[in-house]
């Protein structure tokens, strides 16, 4: 019987009707008293000297309250970077400045140069067109390759070169690698692209500024997964605001997928010109802004090289990517093709020695930086395409080489410094092989060809690592934030509670999943819980939501200040009880004392805690409010083995998906439903990388997949239905709900499953291909089969 | 500016609009109705799907002068009299057809607009219906089930979890 409240319950989201019935309270939907709107000019030429920006004529325009250029920041901080990588000689990372608007040069096409405020939006835009800019054009850096040739044109006059770091992992490992590479009696090499993708939630950013001239506070609404850390990174570093004086309030936010963790120019200017204007100015960002503005994901180029022994045994693993960074250091860009793809280079297997050389190259485009997944899917992809040309190559079956190598003791510490806790990754792959009827594969090929199509069915592994964590360690890998998660829970006197999360929810449902788990540790109703995210000055500071740390991080800080309210709760019962707190026991929302029918109900304890006349006052507080910070010891370790089938046109070479099955270990598990959805969609974004997806710039860093008429999102008709299970659980054992975060696991594991399936359908017709690079649209599928 | 008069959810509405505004914008701006979502500027996401004289259309693509004097309906306007959900929102929250919700008011309306016109739609119609709603957060295996589901069918069978 499943459950109908509580931990492993399928509680339907109580956040759904203010969505269903259209009165979510999304940041556009936010307007202030006053308020005007900017709009940004952006540089139409990826690389140039500004020789002038001539504001006169726009100054004069309708409405116009006040035009800003590059000169109006001079005494503006940088856009901060929040990780610093050091590189394989022990020296920092090269560094730019990344100005709020351009300062002298733009370094690629969307970047902002002048910013009109006016009384209306079309006011703005229109004055925006009278503003005279001269560029003076330089030569774009755009391929990453030709950015580190000698005499390469710099993107940034000031760094020696376009190379933003070289970084070796674990370099006290190469020269043993590169032997095992001598000795191997089997190598197989691949060349490969982790193709450019837009995250593309569907709500595009939103920044909304007000300024209280009476107390001088400022407040940013804004659409992001973390309020605190635009409130830190804006306030110390870009304008100088204590956050005593700045409130940073993300409200409802439709959908982030990495790209609304990051503090952008747009944030800044709005805080900034609220108080130069002297009135709320709101930014809302079209669509064709998001393509040039938000930060991209992925775009790695890489060889990845894997050494067998004569028994098929994965001996060394040696890899070399170049990793776009764009024109400025987003966030957390450096960290993503270092700390979260080389550490997750071993995947499931035991290779004993592992080395990533990472090249950060810096180019004429939009900043890159994490993406659903961020580095893992980078690693998964590259791993799972070399192990699966392994086992063709050697004429293995693609499982049974997967199986022979997986890692199955635990905790196991891999070559390349993380410790798995827990995982079974035979119990994952036997329950694929269960949902993907690998039996009957044979026959729907048969079938398919009968009907002039290939079929192809491809399995992939993936391990994730979610929580990162904790914060000593990832201070020493270059991190410049703390990686705890903040709860305070204030029960009220009536018995209903309010957890504040440092977490945000951006729909992944934690108004409902966060509930439940403080519902099943008091045993009262999910209905009088509730969950408040996303403003800094309710929550206490918080690091936010990315990378699947919510219900690991977030949820362990809310479990821990739960148990000291239920710990403060027992003694006021004990009191009101006249028992030893040690025989007081909570369950169903009551005290009572073992072995007794005496109880009080929860209610009448967190009365007493605010009406205290009978209450032991000599030795507590009144009152029941606590908080928690929580930091994890570890991350957390969810695995997987997906299979997908598809159908490959010969004549037109388009790819169908006829059949996806995800198997995935995440653990301890609060809500199922809500699990399978987010396996759901992450599906969706793989799927989307894997056939449709490419974030394309031509040679003059002209990005030509600008809007949706020319980037394929993934639509309805191009996607199955999945087939998705989450049964096998091994759980995490460092944190107190033995949950391990599910978020990304459908955007790491599916790509590869996608091209193996592909590549066996083209090999299954005497095709002589061992790789396509994604996305793999019809045109590059029908080339590979007939080139 | 001009004046521009209609019915909105069942009720009278009216404003002054430049010629440029937007049937979206005016029902954002001016009503305050901002249910309605822009998530594009190409006509392709359906955030902003509305119904105009009982057709689906995508209230981008329309000037709010094109809309003087018609009936509109937005997703306010879609609950049931008592306030509770209707059968389509129903089905969304019971099949989870919703995560960050801003696809959602579109989806709901073109769900509308769908089951009016083919009260038994298969899977694959609805995914073709579909083809002008862009959702990035649930991959539509729960929408097309949500669909499905609120047209009276058994959504048991079509979709293998």
């Amino acid at each position: 019987m499943p459950k109908d409240g509580g931990i492993g319950a399928s509680s339907k989201r109580r956040e759904d009707v203010r969505f269903l019935t259209g009165v979510g309270n999304y940041t556009d939907d936010i307007n202030l008293h006053g308020q005007a709107h900017v709009f940004f000019l952006r540089s139409d030429v990826a690389h140039g000297t500004l020789t002038s920006v001539d504001t006169s004529a726009a100054e004069g325009m309708p409405g116009v309250v006040k035009v800003f250029t590059g000169a109006d920041f001079e005494g503006v901080g940088s856009i901060p970077c929040g990780w610093q990588v050091t590189d394989k000689h022990g020296e920092p990372m090269q560094e730019p400045a990344h100005p709020v608007l351009a300062q002298g040069k733009v370094r690629h096409v969307g970047e902002p140069i002048a910013a009109v405020v006016a009384e209306t939006l079309a006011q703005a835009r229109d004055a925006a067109e009278a503003i005279n800019v001269d560029i003076a054009e330089l030569p774009a850096v755009v391929d990453m390759k030709d950015a580190l040739k000698d005499g390469a044109t710099k993107v940034h006059d000031d760094l020696n070169n376009n190379l933003c770091y070289d970084w070796g992992f674990v370099e006290e490992n190469k020269a043993a690698t590169d032997k095992a590479f001598e000795d191997a009696a089997h190598v197989t090499t691949l060349e490969l692209i982790n193709n450019r993708l837009v995250a593309n939630p569907m709500e595009p950013r939103v920044a909304v500024g007000d300024y209280a001239r009476g107390t001088d506070e400022h407040t940013l609404y804004t659409t992001s997964q973390n309020p605190h850390v635009i409130r830190l990174l804006m306030g110390a570093f870009v304008l100088g605001i204590p956050e005593h004086k700045l409130r940073v309030v993300a409200p409802d936010v439709g959908g982030g997928f990495g790209t609304k963790i990051f503090h952008y120019q747009e944030e800044a200017f709005c805080t900034f010109a609220a108080k130069a204007c002297n009135r709320p100015v709101k930014w809302t960002s079209s669509r064709s802004e998001a393509f040039i503005s938000d930060a991209h994901g992925r775009d790695h180029v890489t060889k990845i090289e894997l050494a067998l022994d004569a028994d098929n045994n994965f001996t060394a693993l040696r890899t070399e990517t170049h990793a776009n960074m764009g024109a400025y250091l987003s966030t957390f860009a450096p960290s993503v093709p270092t700390w979260l793809h080389g550490t997750l280079m071993a995947g499931n297997y035991k290779t004993p020695l592992i080395y990533v050389n990472v090249k950060a190259v810096f180019t004429n485009t939009v900043p890159v930086d994490a993406y659903r997944g961020a580095g893992r899917p980078e690693a998964t992809f590259q791993l799972e395409r070399v192990v699966d040309k392994a086992a063709r190559e050697l004429g293995v079956d693609p499982i049974a080489l997967r199986r022979q190598n997986f890692i199955t003791e635990f905790p196991y510490a891999t070559p390349v410094a993380v410790e798995y806790d827990t995982g079974d990754y035979h119990a994952t792959m036997d329950k694929l092989e269960e949902m993907g009827d690998f039996a009957g594969f044979a026959a729907r090929r048969a079938e398919s060809e009968k009907n002039g199509k290939l079929r192809g069915l491809g399995v992939n592994c993936y391990i994730e690592a979610c929580g990162i964590a904790p914060s000593n360690l990832v201070g020493q890998l270059g991190a410049r934030a703390g990686l705890y998660e903040s709860a305070t829970v204030r029960v009220n006197a009536t018995g209903g509670l309010v957890v504040m999360t440092g977490s945000h929810s951006h729909g992944q449902g934690h108004e409902t999943s966060f509930a439940q788990v403080v519902a099943e540790m008091i045993g009262i109703d999910e209905s009088m819980i509730e969950i408040v995210h996303g403003d800094t000055s309710k929550v206490p500071m918080g690091m936010g939501t990315y990378g699947s740390r919510s219900i690991a991080v977030g949820g362990s800080a809310m479990v821990r200040a739960t148990e000291k309210i239920i710990n403060k709760a027992k003694k006021i019962a004990s009191h009101l009880l006249e028992a030893s707190e040690t025989d007081i026991e909570l369950k169903d929302g009551a005290f009572s004392v073992a072995g007794t029918d005496k109880s009080v109900a929860w209610g009448d304890v967190t009365l007493a805690a605010y009406v205290p006349h009978n209450y032991p006052l000599e030795d507590i507080e009144p009152g029941l409010e606590e908080t928690a910070f929580y930091d994890p010891s570890n991350f957390t370790y969810p695995s997987g083995a997906y299979a997908c089938e598809v159908e490959v046109d010969p004549d037109t070479g388009k790819v169908s998906i006829e059949r996806f099955a995800a198997a995935d270990d995440f653990g301890n598990i609060i809500n199922p439903m809500i699990v399978t959805g987010q396996v759901h969609g992450g599906l969706a974004q793989g799927i989307g990388q894997a056939l449709l997806e490419n974030c394309a710039y031509d040679e003059n860093g002209q990005l030509l997949s600008a809007s949706y008429m020319d980037y394929a999102m993934p639509r309805a008709d191009d996607l199955p239905m999945f087939s998705v299970d989450h049964s096998c659980q091994t759980p995490c054992t460092h944190n107190p709900l033995g949950v391990k975060g599910c978020g990304e696991a459908g955007a790491i594991g599916s790509p590869p499953a996608v091209v193996n399936a592909v590549v066996d359908a083209l090999q299954s017709a005497g095709k002589d291909v061992t790789h396509v690079d994604m996305p793999l649209s019809p045109d590059r599928v029908w080339a590979a089969m007939n080139g | 500016m001009a004046q521009v008069t209609m019915t909105v959810n069942g009720k009278a509405a009216s404003g002054e609009v430049e010629g440029r505004t937007l049937l979206s914008s005016f029902l954002r701006d001016e009503l305050k109705l901002t249910g309605t979502h822009v998530g594009c500027d190409t006509s392709q996401c359906g955030a902003c799907v509305v119904h105009v004289d009982g057709v689906a259309v995508k209230s981008c693509t329309m000037l709010a002068a094109e809309a003087d004097g018609a009936d509109v309906a937005t997703i306010e306007g879609q609950a049931n009299a008592d306030g509770s959900l209707n059968v389509i929102q129903q089905a969304f929250q019971d099949h989870h057809g919703l995560q960050c919700g801003f696809c959602t008011p579109g989806m709901v309306m073109s769900a509308a607009a769908l089951l009016k016109d083919n009260p038994k739609p298969s899977e694959s119609d609805v995914r073709e219906y579909l083809e002008g709603n862009i959702c990035r957060c649930t991959g539509y295996h729960n929408i097309v089930k949500a669909i499905m589901a609120a047209s009276g069918q058994d959504v048991g069978a079509i979709a293998a979890e």
